[in-house]
């Protein structure tokens, strides 16, 4: 099991906002 | 920090995960740092069901100081929320599952706050006090506590 980063940020805002979930946002640097 | 299953399961069960990569995405690496003032890595937001920041978490931590972290984010959310409650459990959990990170002394902290703030019971604020003479003592928090007691 991982986390399945997303990378459609407004996408996944919009979705946030409908499901009133919060959003873990990662500015990362590590090897994808 | 994010290979550890603790914060695999924890991120996955309270938030939507979204990433920018400073070289593979480094248009939106631009615009979201701009937009969050983030401009080094790693930078962890976590950011309300309205895209508006709450907490941030810079530079590596180990896993068990990123988890406490995490969750303190987390918890400061329900409490700015005014979820009393959920705040004081979120706390609590911080202290018992992860006492030796760095986050668990302002943890207890707030745990206290949210207990008073749910009961309005005084009583609550000096049981944190005395907590901290027992552990914690010389942090920050402590001293925070302190004019409780």
């Amino acid at each position: 099991m991982g986390i399945n980063f997303r990378h459609d940020v407004d996408t996944v805002l919009k979705e946030a906002k409908k499901q009133t979930k919060p959003v873990l946002l990662d500015f990362s640097a590590a090897p994808m | 920090m994010w290979p550890d299953e603790r914060v695999v399961k924890f991120v996955n069960e309270n938030f939507i995960p979204a990433r920018v990569h400073v070289k593979d995405d480094a248009a939106a690496f631009q615009k979201y740092g701009e937009q969050y003032n983030a401009h080094w890595t790693p930078t962890v937001l976590e950011l309300d069901p309205n895209g508006e920041e709450f907490y941030r978490v810079e530079g590596f931590l180990p896993a068990d100081d990123f988890l406490a972290q995490l969750m303190l984010g987390r918890a400061h959310m329900d409490f700015k929320q005014g979820k009393w409650a959920e705040a004081q459990k979120r706390f609590s959990e911080i202290v018992e599952k992860l006492p030796k990170s760095d986050g668990a002394a302002e943890a207890l902290y707030w745990a206290g706050v949210s207990r008073y703030k749910a009961t309005n019971d005084a009583s609550a604020l000096k049981a944190t006090a005395k907590a901290f003479t027992q552990r914690y003592l010389d942090s920050s928090w402590a001293k925070k506590a302190s004019i409780w007691a």
